[in-house]
């Protein structure tokens, strides 16, 4: 597949404006989330095309394939020892941050990416990070940032993958992202950038679109327009239920 | 066997669910209470948000007592009238601890607060349950024979007014205590997100003296409404009850409390108080750790509200 892609791009080189452009595609622009719903791989491919030979003088071709998912506001809160006690003191709020964000590349960031960069197209998990205003709620609100990316990255709902995008047959790469199972509904935005001496020379995005099918879906959308009747059913459920276990197990006994 | 569930968002493994629950309404058929301080701690651990672990938990609690007070009918040991009179108490209660709720979290302080009204009552409950039963124990073993019991030990609880008859715990005193009593558990389960029935349990053995053997089947009749209106404040005003969760909780719970109930007919009033006793002493001590050593997270996230 990955050689008929190639011949398919060699063959439409079309006389363009940029010296090398991205194209691109996705293994699938849908996630359905069942019941049996246990994470997903997504597959993100494409090519770099170019009109002219390669530059010689430019550096490597470098690529970065982010994947970020629906942001939320967030309060983060930090514990202190108080009397003995370990309670919640400071808190920092940030204003939006995603709740899946996974960074995969062909090299370490800070090479293959300059600053100036990362602040114009928000590449690294710092800059994805809107946190605004926040110097006025804490003496230390790096610090408040810094856990958050802590403890997402051990729940692995961030992810930095540094170096595992692979180059094959020079132009061609590919990615793998794999999405965990504790995943929020809502679109999730795939970019892809192709970057020179950390800088970037084209860009492309896509989208996958991530929602609950079938019962998940049924239940969701119940407990969310009609609350009163979902908790209604909710408690008539635990009635049958524990009524049928007395019932049955009554009945075995005797 | 990996189950997404579509309200906490997250993927578990449906067996744990089910064994937890079954675990849980074991003891709670055991014991006469919810299992409710069981159930929550428990749901947090495997990685349930905390908002649908509260409420989810207290729609199991629904489901283990209703199966519990059906084994506990049968036996004749449920005193209705008594538990109405507890629940009337108990819905006051429920609608303070809600205000009060609110504006812990406006504070934001609830998590604190949460933690130590668990420390505090269980404590308490579990300390003064367990040194009791332990003396009842002793002189059970040293005598070779029960105490022999009065009818009933005439308290100030005995001299309030407004009296009534509650035939089948033959007591004959004011309904102040009730209400009193209930208030106080539905004050308690709104803030701890349980059913209460381990202030309830102690609360009417020793302050209401009621025969044991109509204490847990009362109990779980009360629990029942009180954490039914719970859940539906929950599903109501925060979305938070998760049924595809609930039902596997139920699915084991309901079987735990049968199996429960049975075990803890055949068990002596004074060594159930004792194990019950333990359990609760062993939950307190562990949230007291919790607030007393260094987290090795210092920094919590919480979901913010949108401006």
């Amino acid at each position: 597949m990955i050689r008929a892609l190639a011949l398919a791009f060699g063959l439409a080189a079309l006389p363009a404006l940029a010296s090398e452009e991205i194209v691109s595609g996705l293994s699938q622009n849908r996630v359905a989330i069942t019941a049996n719903f246990d994470g997903s791989e997504i597959l993100i491919y494409g090519a770099v095309k170019r009109d002219s030979p390669a530059p010689e003088d430019k550096g490597r071709m470098e690529v970065i394939v982010t994947v970020e998912g629906p942001a939320t506001p967030l309060v983060i809160r930090r514990k202190e020892k108080i009397a003995g006690i370990w309670l919640n003191r400071d808190a920092v709020t940030i204003d939006k941050a995603p709740s899946f964000y996974a960074v995969a590349t062909t090299g370490p960031l800070e090479e293959i990416l300059s600053g100036t960069e990362d602040l114009r197209h928000s590449i690294t998990l710092p800059q994805v990070i809107r946190a605004v205003g926040i110097s006025a709620e804490a003496s230390d609100p790096q610090d408040f940032v810094e856990s958050l990316q802590r403890i997402r990255l051990a729940e692995d709902r961030y992810r930095v993958a540094e170096g595992s995008v692979q180059f094959l047959e020079e132009t061609l790469f590919r990615a793998d992202v794999v999405l965990p199972a504790n995943l929020t509904e809502g679109n999730y935005n795939v970019r892809i950038f192709l970057t020179r001496n950390g800088v970037v020379v084209d860009n492309s995005a896509a989208i996958i679109g991530v929602r609950k099918t079938g019962l998940e879906r049924f239940l969701f959308r119940m407990a969310h327009d009609q609350p009163a009747l979902y908790g209604a059913a909710a408690l008539l459920l635990a009635a049958f239920a524990g009524w049928l276990a007395s019932f049955v197990f009554r009945f075995i006994r005797s | 066997m990996q189950l997404y569930l579509p309200i906490a968002e997250v993927s578990v493994d449906a067996f744990l669910l089910l064994g937890l629950g079954g675990m849980v309404g074991f003891l709670s058929g055991m014991f006469g209470v919810g299992g409710g301080f069981l159930i929550t701690p428990l749901l947090f651990f495997i990685g349930i948000p905390p908002a649908v672990a509260v409420a989810t938990g207290a729609n199991q609690v629904v489901a283990s007592s209703i199966s519990g007070v059906l084994a506990q009918l049968k036996r004749k040991a449920v005193d209705f009238r008594m538990g109405i009179v507890l629940m009337l108490g108990g819905f006051a209660g429920s609608a303070l601890g809600g205000w009060v709720f609110a504006w812990m979290t406006h504070l934001g302080q609830i998590d604190l607060f949460v933690q130590l009204s668990y420390v505090l009552f269980l404590g308490l409950i579990g300390a003064m349950m367990f040194q009791e039963s332990l003396r009842a124990l002793w002189r059970a073993r040293r005598m070779g024979a029960a105490p022999v019991r009065r009818a009933h030990i005439h308290t100030w609880v005995h001299g309030l007014p407004l009296k009534m008859k509650f035939r089948a715990s033959g007591l004959y005193i004011s309904v102040i205590p009730p209400l009193l009593v209930g208030a106080l558990v539905g004050f308690m389960a709104a803030i701890m997100g349980v059913g209460g029935g381990f202030i309830l349990v102690p609360a009417m053995i020793y302050l209401l003296g009621m025969p044991t053997k109509v204490v847990v089947g009362t109990s779980l009749f009360q629990i029942i409404f009180v954490t039914g209106f719970t859940t539906l404040m929950h599903a109501i005003t925060n979305q938070t009850v998760d049924m595809l969760l609930a039902l596997l909780l139920i699915a084991g719970g309901v079987i735990g409390a049968q199996m429960g109930t049975r075990v803890g007919v055949r068990l002596r009033a004074e060594q159930l108080r004792i194990l019950l006793a333990i359990l609760v002493l062993a939950v307190s001590f562990k949230i007291a750790l919790d607030l007393l050593l260094q987290p090795s997270e210092l920094y919590s996230i919480t979901p913010g509200l949108l401006p």
